[in-house]
């Protein structure tokens, strides 16, 4: 359980983001035609946001790869560059090898080795044009430098405010094709940004960008849970005077009342499968955990402890729930099979523990741990129990998964604000992100769309 | 001190109101509300004013608030007089209703402190209701660690912030 080594910092951008109108979108990379309607939602995007990105560490492994200025349109090529360098080494899993000197946008334009030569084992090229319709195409190549042959080729398509979208989705084709992992860089996360009593359920890319608001108030927001689909949130607002859980869609922004019963409704999760959410009411009493489908009806309770029991998370199988309860006198995490049967108290030792979520392998568990004042994230491994500490412990809470398993992103705070993390699953890299203002709480990472 | 003997003398005259009458009938009289006569160019006499006890600041029921240590829902020994004297003044308006806001301070995860918030209190209606006040002249509700009424991060303003608010 030893907490990692001292992590130093290697790495500090910061990035101006333009303010781009969210449109719909579509990505063609090969085959592959996906509908991003994520993109229509209703609201502005938010005008002027500033993002600063720290990188913290660096992986154990780093694969040495050049990213070469891309050729085609310029201002394009360059927006799009950025965007892939800023992911892979976000990720710390590469080492980028300086490219100065070298422009090949085509393989035959390749000489092997120079790249040999610099050390790369990877090198991405390729050229980013406006075409005649005003979309963005990217064509982009990957070759392996010690094999001299090509990995991947492909292009990329999108509207012309779209040029992050590309950019995360040619870092996703590197990072899959050199770690063998699915890449989550073109995916989303939604958070809650608190500034003073105006509250916003916000909507954004893995890094932050292209911030897109879902709802604005001026009553607290909690507890933003994705469907499976991506296609909806699911969370808890107060502008009724009280805890309400809603459901609402990206694509329409139109919402329904899941659960307002009297007291507070609150914890939603959604079960992998999309058929059932775990919710926690305290309509017959204390907190407790219940069953209900996505239109609020078929309402099931399946926790009796007349404790606290919150927190819901289902496991990838959607057979087991792990929840927080204080029925042994103190916050722990506690397991469950959804149809009932024994509950089970599966962490133990000093302080408190907060906040469960399995991981996306199901193997084990990330969770906010308490002690002597300070928070910090934790995983536990199901099979030995072995608890390893992610972070060092300040104010980091309510851990999620990205969908490949391989990062974490939680809620931290750094110089007086609350901000968005993610640390690596093997705790050496850490990523801070800074809004533009105010405190970003309560994230949640999306899943693969 | 008028004031004080005021709310006494009404204090006691409510009570003896409310110990003739069996519990279960329902209020009959409407109490007629004990409005305090706008002194509109009051003349100098002392005219004996009716003061509903809520308005009078020195009446225990001016205490509308209940602390509590960290993690902890039970209504402290401090606040029991006060949440008695609550229940008690509801038990004879059985017009008024009032809605309890429980609160928690940042330590602990969002829902747990939501949680936290809403047994702090439930708590507090269930010593209304043993107290004589009906469940149904109380709403309870909670935010949790979202509405801190002190924005440090220190003990001094977690202590404000663990907290059951009573709202007539």
């Amino acid at each position: 359980m030893a907490l990692r080594p001292s992590t130093k910092l290697i790495e500090l951008l910061a990035i101006r983001l333009s303010p781009q109108a969210g449109k719909s979108l579509v990505i063609r990379t090969g085959l592959l035609h996906i509908m991003v309607g994520l993109l229509l939602l209703a609201q502005a995007s938010v005008a002027g946001a500033v993002l600063s990105i720290e990188i913290i560490g660096a992986g154990e492994h780093q694969i040495p790869v050049a990213i070469v200025p891309f050729g085609g349109d310029d201002k394009l090529s360059q927006a799009v560059n950025a965007v892939v360098v800023s992911d892979l080494q976000r990720s710390g899993l590469f080492r980028l090898v300086d490219p100065t000197g070298k422009s090949p946008h085509e393989s035959a334009e390749v000489k092997y080795p120079d790249w040999q030569l610099r050390g790369a084992d990877a090198l991405a090229i390729g050229t980013v044009t406006v075409v005649p319709n005003g979309r963005i195409e990217a064509h982009f190549h990957l070759l392996d430098v010690v094999k001299q042959a090509e990995l991947v080729g492909q292009s990329v398509s999108a509207k012309e405010d779209q040029v992050r979208a590309v950019g995360h989705r040619i870092a996703d084709l590197i990072y899959e094709k050199l770690t063998g992992d699915k890449g989550v860089f073109g995916t989303r996360i939604a958070y809650v940004n608190r500034q003073g009593q105006k509250f916003s359920l916000v909507v954004a890319d893995s890094d932050g960008y292209n911030e897109q608001i879902v709802l604005a108030q001026n009553e607290p927001i909690m507890s933003p849970a994705w469907s499976p689909d991506g296609s909806h949130l699911v969370y808890v607002s107060f502008e009724t005077g009280h805890a309400v859980v809603y459901v609402q869609s990206l694509f329409t922004n139109q919402r329904l009342v899941l659960a307002d019963f009297s007291g507070s409704n609150s914890a939603p999760a959604w079960s992998p499968d999309g058929k059932h959410m775990a919710i926690v009411l305290t309509r017959d009493g204390s907190s407790q955990i219940y069953l209900i489908r996505p239109d609020g009806s078929g309402i099931r309770r399946i926790t009796f402890s007349g404790a606290i029991d919150t927190e819901p998370s289902f496991s990838p199988d959607g057979q087991t729930l792990l929840f927080t309860s204080d029925r042994g006198g103190s916050a722990q995490i506690y397991s469950m099979a959804v149809e009932g049967g024994a509950e089970q108290r599966i962490t133990f030792g000093d302080g408190d523990s907060y906040s469960p979520r399995f991981s996306p392998d199901g193997k084990g568990f990330v969770y906010t741990h308490f002690s002597n004042g300070k928070f910090q994230i934790a995983a536990q491994d199901f099979q030995s129990g072995q608890v390893e500490f992610l972070t060092t412990g300040g104010w980091e809470k309510k851990p999620s998964f990205a969908p490949n398993g391989k990062l974490i992103l939680f809620a931290s705070e750094a110089r007086g604000r609350g901000i968005l993390a993610t640390v690596s699953s093997d705790g050496r890299v850490q990523q801070h992100m800074f809004t533009q203002s105010g405190d970003a709480r309560e994230p949640v990472w999306g899943p693969h769309l | 001190m008028k004031k004080l003997i005021i709310s006494i003398v009404l204090l006691n005259l409510l009570a003896a109101c409310a110990s003739e009458k069996p519990k279960e009938v329902e209020a009959p009289a409407p109490t007629p509300a004990p409005v305090v006569a706008a002194p509109e160019a009051a003349p100098a006499p002392a005219a004996v004013v009716e003061v509903d006890p809520l308005n009078d600041q020195s009446n225990i029921l001016a205490k509308r608030s209940f602390y509590y240590p960290f993690d902890v829902s039970a209504v402290q020994d401090t606040d029991k007089p006060a949440v008695a004297a609550h229940a008690k003044y509801l038990s004879e308006h059985a017009d008024r209703k009032v809605r309890l806001e429980g609160n928690a301070d940042e330590r602990g995860s969002n829902e747990y402190n939501l949680a936290l918030g809403q047994r702090r209190a439930d708590g507090v209606k269930k010593m209304l209701v043993l107290g004589g006040a009906k469940a149904s002249q109380i709403e309870t509700a909670s935010y949790g660690e979202e509405k801190p009424k002190a924005s440090g991060h220190d003990e001094t303003s977690w202590s404000q912030n663990r907290r059951t608010d009573i709202k007539y």
